[in-house]
């Protein structure tokens, strides 16, 4: 099958859905590439290299869409200003689309591609599980927004981040403060670190907290017991009196912190307001708030889309396409994805793509197949939170087997009735043996519980030497009257001799070879 | 001697058992409770021969040098591969002295006990045989089974459960008949002697050679259940205290036995693998890809963390010294070498820590599974010398395989598994290993030994 690799064609937009490299791969995997002219151009990337990987490069932006059985894209089909047209309206029957598309936020566009039964498989829908993390470009460009919002951060930033002592005096370092650990918050957390500046991080997630500090980052308490965490890896709403206690904590943590990346999303939901205008009120004059949320409404109440603005001497950041301002970067990680991808669905590696259902990765990507809308998926069978599902497996194992309280009681029963027919029946002298005998059992199980397994062998071997002690038994007996109890007792001393002898010298022997 | 100064010296010598058995739950106190015990089967035999029960120490004196004698000759022999062999010749030979005991004290008619005392005595006096009997048999057929005499195979009957239910029948009717008239009961008790006899022969017959640990530790057990019950025979509490402590011993370590194959022990002892699996276990397919030792020898060399798990292949091709100087050689070269041992991996419990401990490889570095399982991941190579079983990963993940359920060393999890074996032969249990075919195992066959000369060899060139 061929694949198609058009230009895109927002503003801004530098991205593109392949690399040379990944072109050569998608050809070893049997398809053919055809790469748009100057496709790559804003990501750095000539035609010539394409055409050394083997792509095909065409001119025509229609004669492309109408070739390619695969249409790989970055942003979701939309208005081509140069052909006037939509590009929705470049599709054909029996295509195969592959880009980010966005179906809660785009129903009228998914119904557009629906009309024209067409193949869709959404980047931005693979599912969070740890086969698919291989292609879930929105992990890849996630760590590139993270660690751009740094790098913008320190533009417009008017001090180091690293604190120094110089001749001209001491530079104290930045504070940064990261709001939400996901993968953009964790790349941002990373980035801050290599430049030297002191990093908090907070997140309504307590299990990030490892990750946080593995990072070298300080997590952010919050004392108050709720978890954030919701299904797939990502968060919920918070309730509202946590959500006080947070935003106390972030007004106090304002006036300590020179720069603040917020990244907190909800899936589905306009991005939670964190970042107050009086907040920013009290930041220091020259802070600077990077807002990763901007695309869905913004974490701070300044934000506005793809702008910078100053509020209180204070910069806004609001950018939304910071991927795309590491476009070679992110190109490389978003054509691997997508080659990831195309290699599942291409399990002969003959060319030809399989949309399988029965592969959850393949199922929970796929919007619409052959013109029939299939989004939203069934819910992912794994959640990406292991401690849940560790619960849940011990859970299952504890319940196959309710022990019913007969089951229970009966040794107990058996053992009281033989104790019982045993004291009924039995003399004194008897009793106070047994007394001994059974205190002995116990002693023994106290004592060897807890032997390690390395002396299995040893404890065998010294307790078999002490088995011995049935020498004793002979040795009263050896001077009975009869000479064939002599006999049997003098063979009995001499067999049980072998085993003490034996038995305590082999122990010895094994014990000194024991060294650390 | 007076009846309370002997009284005295056997409350002392029990306490020294306890504190001997105590001491060897731990490495750095093992060797003073090896000393403990000794000086308390001292102290029980000097306060026994002066009692004043004791008047012909002729014999006495004779049997115990003689005897002592054999034995020291016998621990100082014995090579460290064939102590599970070794131990368990020693728990027949304590099964033996009950039966010899038993008898003795039944032919010796100066007691003078009537009633109820009696005949607890004479039944103390079947059981205590019995038990012994048992154990003889029992212990002798593992010998075999160890030294490979007799096939390892699980031997099986028809009807064996009939079969052995029978012969408990028997036992008990005879119980009956020489209760019923003590004086003429010589032949009930010698029939019941043979019974008994093959009871612990079919017992351990049926027995696989998988399951040797649980049987070695169990006649471990029995031994002491004979020594308790000749105490009782005799009114001695020290033979009662001793005995039960060996006796719980052994039948703990045989529960942790039982329990780290994911068994019951009732049906290691009704014997037989595969009476639990339901369906057919999975057919294992995929190809086998062998490695050279010049191979190993490199990738040993890139890696940095580095498992070795033993298994009985070790015990048999005696290679435990290359090993170590393998071990050495990799630690000198600032590896990170470690020893996974699984609790049932050889034919006794901790067969492979004594073997390891001969070769002076260090404790510090040897593992047991649940210490080292969840490190697997991040190692970079493990090495399988003849093992099986205990690295089967359709234990876990195949329920249909008679293994099922039996934690196992996950050295699968590694970057790379090198497994040394003599040819594709299945284990013990007879199952088949979907390791061997794991796209991350090379196979190194031939003789353990052999091969890991040629491995030393590779590395110090």
């Amino acid at each position: 099958m061929k694949i198609g690799i058009p230009k895109e064609v927002q503003v801004g937009e530098a991205r593109v859905a392949t690399t040379p490299e990944a072109a050569d791969k998608l050809i070893k995997l049997g398809f053919s590439v055809a790469v748009e002219t100057g496709a790559g151009d804003a990501a750095s990337i000539s035609d010539d290299a394409y055409r050394q990987a083997g792509a095909e490069i065409i001119d025509s932006t229609e004669a492309l869409w109408n070739q390619s059985d695969i249409i790989l894209k970055v942003r979701a089909p939309q208005f081509h200003p140069q052909l006037n047209r939509d590009e929705v309206e470049l599709l054909h029957p029996g295509q195969n689309l592959i880009s980010f598309i966005w179906p809660a936020q785009n129903p009228e566009l998914m119904q557009r591609l629906a009309d024209k039964q067409v193949n869709v498989l959404a980047m931005d829908s693979v599912p969070r599980m740890s086969r698919a993390q291989k292609m879930d470009a929105l992990s890849s460009m996630a760590n590139i927004a993270g660690y751009r919002a740094i790098v913008e951060a320190a533009q417009h930033f008017g001090r180091f981040f690293t604190g120094q002592i110089t001749a001209a005096g001491k530079v104290p370092p930045a504070k940064v403060l990261v709001i939400g650990a996901g993968v953009a918050g964790l790349a941002a957390i990373g980035a801050a670190k290599g430049m030297g500046a002191i990093v908090r991080a907070f997140d309504t997630r307590p299990e990030v907290k490892e990750q946080i500090e593995s990072m070298d980052a300080e997590f952010l308490m919050l004392d108050f017991k709720e978890d954030g965490s919701g299904s797939g890896g990502y968060a919920k709403v918070m309730s509202a009196e946590f959500i006080a206690a947070e935003m106390a904590l972030f007004a106090q943590q304002a006036k300590e912190v020179d720069i603040i990346i917020t990244t907190a999303l909800i899936p589905g939901k306009p991005a939670p307001q964190l970042i107050t205008e009086e907040m920013v009120a009290s930041m220091k004059a020259g802070s600077v708030i990077v807002d990763l949320a901007a695309e869905q409404g913004g974490n701070c109440a300044y934000t506005e889309k793809d702008q910078v603005v100053h509020r209180h001497g204070v910069t806004i950041i609001g950018y939304t396409n910071l991927p795309s301002r590491l476009a070679n970067q992110s190109s490389q990680l978003y054509a691997t994805n997508l080659r990831h991808l195309l290699t599942d669905l291409c399990p002969s590696k003959d060319g030809n793509i399989i949309i399988n259902f029965d592969d959850e990765v393949i199922r929970g990507a796929t919007v619409i197949k052959e013109g029939a809308i299939t989004w939203p998926p069934p819910p992912p069978q794994l959640s990406a939170a292991p401690a849940k599902a560790a619960a849940a497996a011990v859970e299952v194992k504890a319940e196959p087997k309710p022990p019913s309280v007969f089951a229970q009681l009966l040794p107990i029963l058996v053992g009281g009735l033989a104790l019982f027919g045993v004291g009924y029946g039995a003399p004194e002298s008897f009793l106070s043996h047994f007394t001994v005998f059974v205190l002995a059992c116990f002693v023994g199980y106290q004592v060897i519980w807890n032997v390690t397994a390395s002396l299995h062998t040893p404890l065998m071997s010294v307790t078999n030497a002490i088995s011995g002690i049935i020498v004793i038994g002979a040795l009263v007996q050896v001077s009975a009257p009869a000479l064939i109890v002599q006999i049997l007792s003098g063979l009995a001393i001499l067999i049980a001799s072998i085993n003490i002898a034996g038995g305590f010298l082999v122990t010895r022997r094994m014990l000194e070879m024991f060294r650390k | 001697m007076s009846h309370g100064l002997v009284t005295m010296a056997y409350i002392l010598a029990s306490i020294l058992f306890i504190l001997s058995l105590s001491g060897l739950s731990r490495q750095d106190s093992s060797r003073r409770g090896n000393y403990f015990g000794m000086t308390g089967m001292a102290i029980a035999i000097l306060a026994t021969i002066v009692s004043g029960q004791v008047s012909s120490y002729g014999v006495l004196i004779i049997a115990l040098l003689i005897g002592g004698s054999i034995g020291a000759r016998a621990a100082a022999k014995v090579e460290m591969t064939q102590m599970p062999e070794l131990v368990a010749l020693m728990h027949s030979l304590v099964g033996m002295a009950a039966v010899l005991v038993g008898y003795a004290n039944f032919l010796d008619h100066s007691n003078n006990l009537i009633g109820a005392e009696k005949t607890i005595h004479e039944v103390e006096i079947y059981i205590g045989i019995f038990i012994g009997a048992v154990t003889f048999s029992g212990s002798v057929i593992a010998f075999g089974k160890l030294c490979g005499k007799i096939d390892g195979k699980p031997f099986l009957l028809p009807a064996r459960h009939w079969l052995n239910l029978a012969l408990l029948l028997a036992t008990f009717v005879l119980g009956g008949q020489f209760l019923s008239d003590p004086e003429a009961g010589l032949l009930p008790l010698g029939i019941m002697t043979a019974i008994a006899l093959v009871f612990g022969i079919h017992m351990v017959m049926a027995i696989g050679g998988a399951d040797m640990p649980v049987v070695v530790s169990m006649l471990n057990s029995y031994s002491g259940w004979a020594a308790a019950a000749t105490g009782f025979m005799l009114s001695n509490d020290l033979l009662i205290v001793t005995g039960a402590l060996v006796g719980s011993s052994g039948a703990i370590l045989s529960y942790i036995m039982c329990r780290a194959m994911n068994r019951h022990f009732l049906s290691v002892i009704a014997g037989g693998f595969g009476t639990t699996s339901g369906g057919e276990a999975a057919e294992i397919e995929g190809e086998v890809v062998p490695i050279e030792a010049e191979e190993t020898a490199q990738l040993l060399l890139e890696s940095k963390n580095i498992v070795i798990i033993p298994g009985y292949g070790m015990a048999v091709a005696q290679a435990q010294h290359t090993v170590n100087e393998i071990t050495k050689l990799l630690v000198s070269k600032g590896k990170k070498v470690r020893f996974a041992i699984h609790p049932v991996a050889g034919r006794m419990p901790g067969h492979m820590n004594v073997l390891l401990a001969e070769a002076k490889v260090p404790y510090d570095i040897v593992f047991e599974m649940d210490e080292i399982n969840e490190d697997f991941p991040e190692v970079d190579v493990s090495i399988v010398i003849g093992a099986n079983d205990i690295v089967n990963p359709s234990a876990l993940d195949d329920p249909n395989s008679p293994i099922a359920g039996m934690p196992v060393l996950e050295c699968w999890k590694s970057q790379a598994c090198i497994v040394m074996k003599r040819s594709m032969a299945s284990g013990y249990a007879g199952v088949g290993n979907p390791l061997f075919v794991h796209e991350n195992t090379r196979m190194l066959f031939g003789d353990a030994n052999d091969r890991l000369q040629a491995l030393l060899k590779a590395l110090q060139a």
